[in-house]
């Protein structure tokens, strides 16, 4: 295995912030209120648009009454169908075209009687406030001919076709032996069909942008985790070069894939500004947000597992059915994991997909795994029982030396380790392994595990980091600080490189101007912006060592020799400071950059993705308490143990860990989205009423991470925002199995499916 | 949100002059009324505030009783020492409800007069008979997971959502009203009306009645509040018991019982009481006397698990106060 990132030459001598539980260098801007998010930009000339949102799944606006909404006092405009300005229409999806990646649908709102969900934009109110452009945009009277239309997921699921081929987001379905054959030949097996929800975004930012027009040069305040998508998705929409939009977004109030696309709301604040000629804020209400930005598809899946009578699989069988928009949307990559998590000669994987008359579904934390995973780790549980064996030995029997389907083998992979660690940590060894046996009080207690998996991408990553004579460093990206702690993250790893202390370091990120960054989607930015930060780093050091002045005792070296510490660069017969060379040089300031191709990058892709599998992967451990009289369940402890790589940052690193657990304990217990199937309209789009987790919900989670560098990867770190949440539903539902002998295969596990 | 008109009286016979002209409303808390007119469905040309009147104090009433004003907020009723004393299941009810911020702004007549949260009532697109008279009930055939089983009909099966009313069914309060023609007294099981054919009506309060006090009769037994909902704090109650008990030698001597949850009123179990009381206090009459109860539920797909979840959540209430024996 090559070493490619930690070349010794760019050894930098002890570190001291990486790996730290350093603090958030945001952290009191958003405590104390001076960060400022995309719906807090004062312009002295800012009007307020609402959204007036379809009330039927499909069919034509046959008219639209805008004359009680219009004499109201402060209102601007209400633009419709019948007198916005076009925009031009959304690019077709092609993975070539970023811009139309961030296409959220296919709509061309405003510029179409059509109606294609309910919730659908169908028109806009601009007024003098945010009150009176909501009171407005109530007063907006549509009149519609109605369509059928195909809104309900379970009687629809039926017409779902096979996913086509080559959608490369997608890893598609796999075909290894005979699956079926051995399946039926399998002395021991288990054929399970599971269903989950849709699940839908609940960032505590709801959507927001705020658009500023001076000519054909666009200021747009968005809430993105996604600039360089948006941004290009807008210049194709409204014609103009991408270069003269420049967009901010230095905080956004958490994403978790909701904020990775150009939504409505956004594209008609541009609008709206482009025909008021005023600088516009969109900011959505929470139904807003359900309305018109999407969700987690929901999945009917079937796992089959055939193994002998030691608990060596013999076959998987995992297929799935999820759902897109008939205007547009990803296909899930349900069957990920199964493609990697263990060793069997036979597999089939597959996925059908069908088209609904609904708002699209999009990205949300580990799109794929997190659903896949609750299925296949379930029925690896429920094999488990049937086989009478112990869930973890059932899992490390079948643990694989290299990748099945591919054959590839894995850069790191210490599932063993994890589990090995977490059973100690948590006790599984005080686990009785009879169902409904173990109590407290009343209540029933039961533990359960699952394994976690998230496949690790990276992306290419412009970077440019300024040295001052001040010794103070500069790094600047167009990174999105979504609240994982982006700066923090890349500042820590700036100052070890160079040898200063943390304070000197100030990351510049979030707008668009900067050299170009990655989305915060895929769990990529962290290591993608990091592989930068180390080679432009590097090229600095050799940069200061150019400049050192005859008598510095660094003059001759190499730069192997050197070590960059103390604010300079230091050989064991001594060193100097940036400052000390930079002033004798004339300098004010150093700058270099890096800045990959994106051929040379996909080259590298390639060439490794021929050779490896890349992933995070987790052991999780959940306990929990389950009412012998109504059914409640509670979680009552967590453990999570994560193989991650490097981990830079620990504090934020078990924050987003924790977050992704809370996320999964929803996904596993009270959240889904209710989709009324006769109208298609989300009958729940409320935080009242969606139930995420509150506190009383959640354990104090323990984490514990491994904290092995992966050879292959800047620093050897991975991201990790999206890893934890897989497994998570299925840790909690083969804990309800242990507590009370009931298998529940549909999220969300409520009361009633355990009376 | 639509214009209107606002005002806020210092005293009760200007308060109730201002409601009584068509179009007006109480403002308590806010915390329900300003959530419908945000969503349209709710739409005061005036909003009479009546947090300035001088109903916000709990007070003893002579034979052992409480007094409780109107306008005090449910955060402070449920922290009164008194409360806590004598009557647990009403304080216990209070904190299973909302949030802590929520709670502070709520006051307890705006807590009796609370509307429902039935899906379809809030969403304007929908029909309902209760939002929109005589345009159906898109509940019937939709989610009705959260909606009643007892004392529904073909135009609504909406739940009364209130947790505070369910604990003063049990205990007999009564609800004092200022109206026009002067000062009345409901028991509170009498104040909240089933949907019939007119759900949009669901109080027996005339427009202008201003609620001024709720007052409790002294009770002698051990009560507790028992909340079953979708996760462990702010959430509705998908069932609900409130329940007092008093248990002699085994046998059970006095007993009070309501639920919530399951009826478009907090719903006194009187047909269980009857057969619990001078009966044995064990799990077996605890569950028949439930069974009883719910023996004329109506039910939907989506709701039928309630009965099988009431049912046991009343045996464990009152198992949990047998075993208890003294209040909590
Ligand atoms: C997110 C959320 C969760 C909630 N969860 C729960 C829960 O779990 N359990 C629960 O029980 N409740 C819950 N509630 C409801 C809450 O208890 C009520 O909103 C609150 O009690 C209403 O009191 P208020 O003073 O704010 O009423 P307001 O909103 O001010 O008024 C409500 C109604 O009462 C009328 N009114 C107010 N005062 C008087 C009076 N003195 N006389 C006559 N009429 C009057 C008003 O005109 C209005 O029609 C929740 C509310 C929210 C928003
Ligand atoms: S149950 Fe009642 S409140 Fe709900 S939709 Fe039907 S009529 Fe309306």
């Amino acid at each position: 295995m090559s070493i490619d990132y930690v070349k010794p030459e760019q050894a930098t001598g002890t570190t001291r912030y990486v790996g730290q539980a350093v603090d958030r260098v945001d952290g009191t801007a958003k405590t104390s209120g001076q960060a400022r998010f995309a719906a807090e930009f004062p312009y002295p000339d800012l009007a307020h648009a609402a959204l007036v949102h379809a009330t039927i799944a499909r069919g034509r606006i046959t008219a639209i009454d805008t004359a009680a909404a219009r004499v109201v006092h402060g209102v601007v405009d209400v633009l419709t169908h019948e007198n916005a300005p076009a925009m031009k229409p959304a690019p077709k999806m092609s993975m070539l075209n970023l811009g139309s990646i961030a296409s959220s649908s296919s709509v061309n709102y405003l510029a179409t009687d059509e109606v294609h969900w309910n919730g659908q934009p169908v028109a806009v109110v601009v007024a003098e406030t945010v009150e009176t452009a909501r009171y407005a945009a109530s007063l907006v009277a549509p009149t519609y001919q109605e369509l059928p239309a195909a809104v309900d997921f379970a009687t629809e699921k039926h017409n779902a076709v096979p996913e086509k081929k080559g959608n490369p987001l997608l890893e598609g379905g796999a075909d290894k032996g005979d699956a079926t054959a051995a399946l039926a030949a399998a002395p021991v097996s288990v054929d399970l069909e599971f269903s989950t929800p849709q699940y839908n975004h609940n960032a505590i930012e709801p959507h927001a942008t705020t658009a500023v027009w001076d000519g054909d040069h666009l200021t747009l305040h968005d809430s993105t985790q996604n600039i360089g998508w948006v941004r290009k998705h807008l210049a194709q929409r409204f014609g103009v070069p991408e270069k003269s939009i420049r967009i901010l977004s230095p905080f956004v109030g958490g994403g978790f894939g909701g904020k990775g696309r150009a939504w409505p709301g956004t594209l008609l604040a541009v609008l709206a500004a482009r025909a008021t000629g005023r600088a516009v804020r969109l900011a959505l209400t929470r139904e807003g947000v359900y309305h018109t930005v999407g969700g987690r598809t929901p999945s009917t899946q079937r796992v089959a597992l055939g193994a002998d009578a030691q608990g060596r699989l013999t076959a998987i069988v995992h297929t799935s059915v999820s759902r897109i928009a008939r205007v547009g949307g990803l296909p899930e990559p349900v069957t990920t994991a199964t493609h990697h998590l263990y060793a069997v000669p036979n597999i089939h994987l597959s996925h059908e997909v069908v088209e609904l008359d609904l708002l699209t579904n999009t990205f949300m934390r580990a799109p794929g795994e997190a659903i896949g995973t609750f299925a296949l780790e379930s029925a690896i549980d429920e094999l488990a029982w049937e086989l009478g064996m112990d869930p973890i030995e059932l899992r490390l029997r079948n643990e694989p030396e290299r990748d099945p389907v591919s054959g590839k083998s894995f850069t790191q992979r210490m599932l063993r380790e994890a589990y090995a660690r977490g059973a100690e940590r948590f006790g599984w060894r005080d686990r009785d392994p009879r169902p409904g046996v173990m109590r407290d009080g009343r209540w029933l207690v039961g533990m359960g595990v699952a394994t976690a998996f998230r496949g690790s991408i990276h992306m290419p990553v412009h970077v440019t980091v300024r040295l001052g004579a001040d010794g103070k460093l500069v790094v600047r990206c167009a990174l999105h600080e979504i609240g994982m702690g982006t700066a923090t993250a890349q500042a820590q790893i700036a100052a070890d490189e160079m040898g200063v202390p943390l304070e000197s370091v100030r990351v510049e990120y979030g707008d668009s101007e900067l050299p170009r960054g990655v989305g915060a989607i895929g769990s990529a930015q962290t290591a993608s912006a990091a592989a930068s930060v180390l080679a432009a780093c590097a090229k600095l050091r050799k940069a200061v060592l150019a400049l050192a002045p005859p008598g510095s005792p660094l003059r001759g070296r190499r730069i192997e020799e050197l070590e960059a510490r103390d604010g300079g660069l230091h050989h064991r017969d001594g060193g100097q400071t940036y400052t000390e060379i930079l002033t004798a040089a004339g300098r004010d300031h150093l700058e270099v950059e890096h800045k990959p191709t994106m051929l040379g990058f996909l080259a590298r892709t390639v060439r490794d993705s021929r050779r490896w599998v890349k992933a995070t992967t987790g052991a999780q451990f959940c306990e929990v308490r389950v009412d012998p009289d109504t059914g409640e369940v509670r979680v009552s402890r967590w453990l999570g143990v994560f193989d991650l790589g490097t981990v830079i940052n620990a504090r934020t690193a078990a924050s987003q860990l924790r977050g992704g657990i809370v996320m999964g304990i929803g996904m596993a217990l009270s959240e889904q989205t209710l989709i009324d199937h006769r109208t298609g309209r989300i009958m729940n789009p409320s935080l009242a009423e969606y139930h995420v987790p509150v506190h009383a919900d959640i354990p104090h989670i323990d984490i514990d991470y491994l904290n092995e560098p992966d050879p292959t990867m800047p620093l050897g770190l991975h991201g990790i925002g999206e890893v934890s949440i897989t497994g998570a539903a299925a840790a909690v539902a083969n804990a309800v199995r242990h507590a009370t002998g009931k298998r529940v295969r549909d999220l969300p596990i409520t009361l009633d499916k355990l009376l | 949100m639509r214009p209107f008109a606002y005002v806020k009286p210092v005293d009760v016979e200007t308060a109730v002059l201002a409601a009584a002209k068509p179009g007006a409303k109480f403002l308590g808390g806010g915390t329900n009324l300003v959530d419908l007119m945000r969503e349209g469905i709710e739409r005061p040309d005036t909003v009479v505030d009546v947090t300035g009147l001088p109903f916000d104090t709990v007070d003893e009433l002579p034979g052992g009783g409480l007094r409780i004003g109107a306008m005090v907020r449910n955060s402070a009723l449920a922290a009164d020492p008194r409360v806590r004393a004598r009557y647990p299941v009403l304080s216990q009810a209070l904190l299973c409800g909302a949030s802590g911020q929520l709670r502070n702004m709520a006051t307890v007549g705006g807590n009796l007069l609370q509307r429902t949260r039935c899906p379809y009532f809030y969403d304007t697109a929908a029909a309902c008979n209760k939002r929109e008279p005589g345009s159906g009930c898109d509940a019937l055939d939709g989610f009705n997971r959260g909606c009643a089983i007892l004392g529904v009909s073909e135009s609504c099966i909406a739940t009364h959502p209130s947790d505070m009313c369910v604990a003063l069914a049990a205990l007999d309060a009564v609800v004092e009203v200022r109206g026009a023609d002067g000062t009345r007294r409901i028991p509170l099981t009498d104040f909240h009306r089933l949907p019939g054919d007119t759900p949009e009506i669901e109080t027996t309060l005339a427009p202008g009645d201003l609620v001024t006090a709720v007052e409790l009769p002294p009770v002698a037994a051990g009560s507790r509040y028992r909340k079953v909902r979708d996760r462990a704090s702010y959430a509705f109650a998908l069932v609900s018991v409130a329940a007092a008990l008093r248990v002699s030698d085994g046998i059970v001597t006095e007993v009070r019982l309501a639920l919530g949850g399951v009826a478009p009123k907090p719903w006194r179990a009187r047909e269980a009481e009857r057969l619990l009381v001078g009966g044995p206090a064990d799990e077996a009459s605890f569950r028949r006397a439930a069974e009883a109860e719910l023996a004329a539920a109506t039910l939907r797909p989506d709701n039928a698990f309630k009965v099988a979840l009431a049912a046991s959540t009343v045996v464990a209430t009152l198992r949990m106060l047998s075993t208890e024996g003294a209040s909590r």
